[in-house]
């Protein structure tokens, strides 16, 4: 079975298809049930496959034909499942089952149910030819293709004028970082000469893509990759992309498409450790981000926008991992935020689901004893993503951590501890906010409050477990072992570049994270439970730093300022004053010159034939003139 | 050569059943329309299934023309003398897939003086096959103009309000040019007399033997105005929108999709090989011209009030990447070029289909009329959307096969100019996602609210094949790419023989040693 | 013999007086006339050009531009009975429909 593995991502594929061409006669029970049955199969065949990766095999290939071929260009359906994208493969279709299952319940009055299967089968077939590729150009495909979904499913309530701003806004920025990919890309097939993987890491390794070359071609994917990874400066969709389902933000805009860039990193990881000072970029991208984004959860009322902050802040961290060196940290940190990161956003949706549509936290508090299943999943995904220890995120967090400090990297490390504490704090504010104190919503909502049904708490139970105990895989102080499980796992495809640090630093850093976390959680119990007047206090004092918070750093504002008005204004002068005034102008001047001329020489034909035997004969007297003498 | 149907002269066949059923439709009694029509799509249908044939028994390992017809005619080089190569072969098949799924547009949208409609349509039909299929310059001339008779009255005869300065316009600037060709013509029978005391207008003779630098000068100028008007070329652009704008919805599909397709045929079969030198010479500044027109077409897009207008100056901005490809005067990028026009051909006419059938319902083509339509019209909402992203080029569709490989061609040639066309990657998703929202996402705003209703039989057999073609090409490019190989080969081996200087470019011209793939020689 | 200059001098006369009546004369009947003789003149010096034995050229000539003569005097004529039928006038100075 695991030579199948190549139909991982063609039987979502495949269903997709099925559900997108017979979309009328499905009913809604049949399109959820082979929606999630498809998904469920690839997860059974992607872990086929692992079973034989752990067996010891280094990787599956399969080789299908040329796709696109021309001269020295050449791109082919190539797929490979290795061991890196054995764990990726592994997150998507795991986590995607999980939030099939939710969706079927959570998505039971919908309109258009069909649709919405159909496009979250066919971003399942996206994302795992984006993982399973050999080829970056096939990557691509999968790459643009999971923005197509996701520009359909954050647009999925079209009607709604926001959602379909959001969407449109989330493709368009990511095809600002596509392109930015694609000069990349352009730069490394034209050098290298093969589109695989393997040659342009291979390339990049022994030296013969020069340390130029690759930085700039590595500084342009990366560019990419802030784009699908929603970093500093290209993370203004995130936010927006709220607008579309919560299981959708739970699967693409969490767990898996928005780490496609990490992955990336992780994938041309040959590439990025030819070229120090595009890894620093990334580093520093990331920490910035990881910094800058959690600040701004700090003041969001929305419970879905909080968590969309923190997404973008925890892939800072997993950037961060990759550019200090600890790339296998960077996709530890990815696969744990996968679980606890979806954990928080379905039980996000499931409050949301109680509360009648509700999203607004100040219209929410005392939610604790009514929802029974939902709070304990969720408290356990916010302990988890605090980094409280013996928690997944504790593990990732503190592997990508230690290994910036390990690596000299002081300042990246002060922004990721920095980042932690208010990860800690933000959280807990949304915790405190949602489940405790007093309940603030409208009072019909609040008759209506109940705990969701099984298909989606049994998801939430599911990755709860998930996001407390998979942590344990990245334990590195087994007995014997030199690194830990996950790293090992993963070390013929991500071999580790950073150092460890000293055991008694080591063990520095681990009671640093732990005092951050704890930090975070008791200033939020301050602000939050023990004194609620303090946070209003506290932006009344600061206005300017708490409006540039609220107002995102006045990011949107100032590419619209900077660039979106500019361009439409610059563009309509220049149609008015070029297109319309010079070009056609001179076009409609020359007509209009010749119909005057016209009318001019028109005086010259009198009608009299006299006249024209005049002319007749004074051109022969002049023609034999010329002629004879 | 013609090992499909031997004996049976194929080429001239595709090229003039339309003509015969144009003069066929005249004796069909008036007024039966229906039949009118079924007897015009019966041949249109016929000419596709016949140049299927052709696609298919074309074998292209020679990059020879292949199907070959030559008969004296007008003397003096002015011969008869017709076939196909992997240049050519591709586009007579777009244009013959586009004048049945154009008629069927026009089914119900046309209603006066469907007579006079179909057979001009089934003229242009001819005419465009016709100069795709040239081998003799006299004769692609000929079909070159005479394809202008019936896009003047389709637009000037069922155009909208507009039509009168539409096509006075569009006569004038496709004439201006075209009139100034045929003078280089003259130029090159008595420049060719005089070299070899013979008289030929054969295309592939001429290209053997290139005229001095100067003449070269002169006649590229000559013939490069009348493609750059047809493709359009920045600054020569302006008739496009407003012809697209008064036509009728069958004809611009056909002018997006096959008329403007010329220009950069022409400048492939003529203005680069006849003038080699020339070319090569004004390459670069032709380049800028083009890189402009991706940026300009784009930008100007952007707003544009009248969807029709706005999908013509998409065009502006996807002509201008092909000439780019064209001007970048290497295999991938000659290949994605030639590749890419039928893309765009697809994309463009399925958008021009897409506006025409909004605006059957509607009435109006005002953007901002629009609204929310996907709710109503779900169907039609994928196949918009999906023509759309072929357009923008989304991976997996046949836009993206074309837009990279002319990409990585035009990389090989100028950075900088790579750089800037990959910002139509921006442009137009900006521009044609933003009308997508436009028009079909937000709250319903139905000008004509109770017709707006999805999509009938007859529609979608116009989008659908369309669309099919659009995920098969995508994904199986090499179908029309493997045809083509041969003759691109053979072009460009000319160009580089009577130019040499200008061709050598400062990427690798092949795979380094080190690819892991096994490096295949340059075809 | 008579001297070719003579002819070719009475060919300038006859041509001379053609272009005055042209112009002198108002009505399309005169000036058609006048066209004949302008003509007549220059087949005259035609004629005259290969007087002798065995020059044949211009008489061939002159005869076929007698014949196109012919052709064209009817049409003219035809032209101009149909143009005095409908407006009841040759006169070239009131037939103005030309005018630009």
């Amino acid at each position: 079975m695991d030579r199948l593995f190549w139909l991982v991502p063609l039987v979502p594929g495949a269903s997709a298809l099925l559900l997108m061409l017979f979309g009328r006669r499905y009913s809604r029970r049949a399109a959820a049930w082979q929606a999630c049955g498809a998904v469920l199969v690839s997860f059974v065949l992607a872990a086929a496959a692992f079973a034989r990766l752990a067996g010891g095999q280094a990787a599956l290939e399969k080789v299908l034909p040329v796709w696109i071929s021309a001269g020295s260009f050449e791109a082919s359906f190539s797929l490979a499942f290795d061991r890196l994208a054995a764990v990726m493969a592994l997150v998507v279709t795991g986590v995607g089952s999980l939030v099939h299952v939710y969706s079927t319940s959570y998505m039971a009055d919908d309109k258009a149910p069909t649709r919405y299967f159909a496009f979250l089968n066919l971003f399942t077939f996206f994302m795992l030819v984006l993982v399973l590729a050999s080829d970056i150009v096939l990557m691509f495909v999968g790459w643009e293709g999971v923005g197509l979904c996701s520009y359909l499913l954050i647009g999925f309530w079209f009607d709604r004028p926001a959602a379909a701003r959001a969407g449109l806004k989330a493709f368009v920025v990511n095809r600002v970082g596509d392109a930015a990919f694609l000069v990349g890309l352009l730069v490394l097939l034209t050098q290298v000469g093969s589109s695989s993987f393997a040659a342009i890491n291979g390339a990049a390794r022994d030296g013969r893509l020069s340390a130029g070359l690759a930085t700039l071609a590595a500084i342009l994917l990366f560019a990419g990759a802030t784009g699908k990874s929603a970093q500093i400066p290209l993370h203004v969709w995130l936010p927006d992309a709220m607008e579309g389902p919560t299981p959708v933000s739970a699967l693409i805009h969490a767990a898996t498409m928005v780490t496609a860039g990490v992955y990336l990193v992780c994938r041309l990881n040959g590439l990025f450790a030819a070229s120090p000072a595009a890894s620093a970029v990334v580093a520093w991208v990331g920490a910035v981000t990881a910094a800058a984004a959690a600040a701004l959860a700090l003041v969001q009322n929305d419970i879905k926008r909080v968590l969309a902050y923190s997404t973008i802040s925890q892939i800072g961290y997993m950037f961060i991992g990759c550019g200090v060196g600890a790339t296998a940290a960077g996709l530890f940190h990815l696969t744990t935020h996968a679980f606890f990161k979806s954990l928080l956003f379905l039980a996000a949706g499931s409050v949301i689901h109680a509360l009648g549509g509700e999203q607004d936290m100040r219209r929410m508090g005392g939610l604790r004893r009514r929802l029974p299943l939902t709070f304990p999943a969720f408290l356990v995904g916010a302990l988890a993503i605090s980094g409280v220890p013996f928690l997944s995120g504790f593990f990732s967090k503190d592997a990508i951590l230690t290994s910036a400090f390990a690596g000299g990297h002081y300042v990246i490390y002060g922004l990721g501890l920095a980042a932690a504490v208010l990860t800690a704090f933000y959280m807990f504010r949304l915790v405190y906010l949602t489940f405790y104190g007093p309940a603030r919503m409208e009072p019909e909502a609040g008759l209506h409050i109940h705990e969701s049904p099984r298909a989606m708490t049994v998801p939430l139970i599911i990755l709860a477990v998930l996001a407390a105990v998979s942590g344990l895989v990245g334990l590195r102080v087994l007995p014997g072992e030199p690194a830990d499980l996950f790293g090992r796992f993963l070390e013929q495809v991500l071999p580790r570049t950073g150092r460890y640090p000293a055991p008694p630093t080591e063990i520095a850093l681990i009671l640093a994270a732990t005092a951050s976390a704890l930090l975070g959680i008791g200033l939020a119990f301050l602000f939050y439970r023990r004194s609620p007047g303090l946070p209003a206090r506290l932006a009344g004092r600061f206005p300017g730093a708490y409006r540039l918070l609220v107002n995102g750093y006045y990011v949107d504002a100032a590419y619209d300022a900077v660039v979106v008005r500019p361009l439409v204004k610059g563009a309509g002068w220049t149609y008015r004053n070029l297109d319309l005034r010079l070009i056609d102008g001179a076009l409609n001047g020359s007509a209009a010159g010749a119909d005057l001329a016209g009318r001019g020489l028109s005086a010259v034909q009198s009608g009299l034939v006299r006249d024209y035997a005049l002319a007749f004969l004074l051109g022969t007297v002049i023609f034999l003139g010329v002629v004879l003498l | 050569m013609n090992g499909l149907l031997p004996g049976v002269p194929l080429v001239t066949l595709i090229t003039f059943l339309p003509l015969a059923g144009a003069l066929a439709l005249l004796f069909v009694k008036p007024g039966s329309d229906r039949a009118l029509r079924l007897l015009a799509l019966a041949v249109s249908f016929a000419t596709l299934a016949l140049s299927l044939g052709l696609f298919l028994g074309f074998d292209g390992a020679s990059g020879l023309p292949e199907f070959v017809e030559r008969a004296s005619w007008l003397g003096r080089g002015l011969d008869y003398h017709v076939g196909v190569d992997g240049l050519s072969l591709s586009l007579v098949l777009l244009a013959a897939l586009l004048t049945p799924i154009a008629l069927l547009s026009s089914w119900r949208s046309v209603d006066r003086r469907v007579k006079e409609f179909s057979a001009f349509m089934l003229l242009l039909e001819t005419g465009m096959i016709g100069v795709f299929v040239s081998l003799n310059l006299f004769l692609f001339y000929v079909f070159w103009e005479a394809m202008l008779i019936p896009m003047y009255f389709l637009i000037g005869i069922w155009g909208g309000r507009r039509r009168a300065y539409a096509t006075m316009k569009f006569v004038l600037f496709t004439m201006s040019g075209s009139l100034l060709m045929l003078v280089g013509i003259f130029a090159i029978q008595a420049a060719n007399f005089r070299a070899t005391g013979a008289y030929s207008l054969t295309i592939a003779d001429l290209a053997a033997a290139p005229f001095a630098p100067g003449l070269q000068t002169w006649l590229f100028l000559a013939f490069g105005l009348a493609f750059a008007v047809k493709v359009p070329l920045f600054p020569l652009h302006t008739w496009l929108p407003d012809a697209h704008v008064e036509a009728p919805t069958a004809a611009s599909v056909l002018l997006a999709a096959v008329l403007l397709k010329m220009g950069a045929y022409g400048f492939v079969r003529l203005g680069l090989p006849l003038f080699p030198q020339a070319a090569a010479a004004f390459a670069p500044a032709l380049s800028v011209l083009a890189v402009i027109g991706v940026v300009y077409g784009g930008l100007m897009a952007l707003v544009q009030k009248d969807m029709k207008s706005l999908v013509a100056y998409s065009s502006v901005s996807h002509m201008g990447l092909i000439m780019l490809a064209v001007f970048s005067l290497n295999f991938e990028a000659t290949e994605g070029a030639l590749f890419q026009m039928i893309n765009h051909g697809l994309s463009t006419g399925a958008l021009f289909l897409c506006v025409g059938i909004l605006y059957e319902r509607t009435g109006t083509r005002v953007i901002a009329d629009h609204g929310g339509a996907a709710a109503r019209m779900p169907i039609f909402a994928g196949l918009f959307l999906a023509s759309m992203l072929s357009s923008a080029g989304l991976p997996g569709l046949n836009g993206f096969a074309g837009e990279i490989l002319c990409f990585f061609g035009i990389f090989r040639t100028s950075r900088v100019m790579a750089v800037l066309g990959v910002s139509t990657v921006i442009l137009s998703a900006v521009y044609l996602l933003g009308l997508y929202r436009r028009v079909m996402h937000g709250p319903l705003k139905a000008p004509g609210d109770r017709r707006l209703c999805d999509l009938d039989r007859r529609e979608l057999a116009m989008l659908v094949p369309i669309v099919v073609l659009m995920v098969f090409l995508g994904l199986f490019p090499g179908t029309v790419l493997r045809k083509m190989d041969a003759s691109v080969s053979r072009y460009l081996d000319s160009l580089r023989k009577q130019a040499p200087v200008a061709l050598t470019s400062r990427a690798p011209a092949r795979p380094p040693l080190w690819s892991a793939r096994p490096a295949e020689p340059e075809r | 013999m008579i001297p070719p200059l003579a002819f070719f001098v009475l060919a300038a006369v006859l041509f001379v007086l053609g272009v005055v009546a042209f112009f002198v004369k108002k009505d399309l009947l005169t000036q058609f006339m006048a066209v004949e003789v302008m003509l007549n003149a220059g087949n005259l010096a035609f004629l005259a050009l290969t007087a002798g034995p065995g020059r044949a050229n211009a008489q061939a000539i002159v005869l076929f531009v007698i014949a196109v003569a012919a052709a064209e005097a009817v049409v003219g004529l035809s032209v101009i009975v149909l143009v005095f039928r409908r407006r009841k006038s040759i006169r070239t100075d009131e037939l103005r429909d030309l005018k630009g």
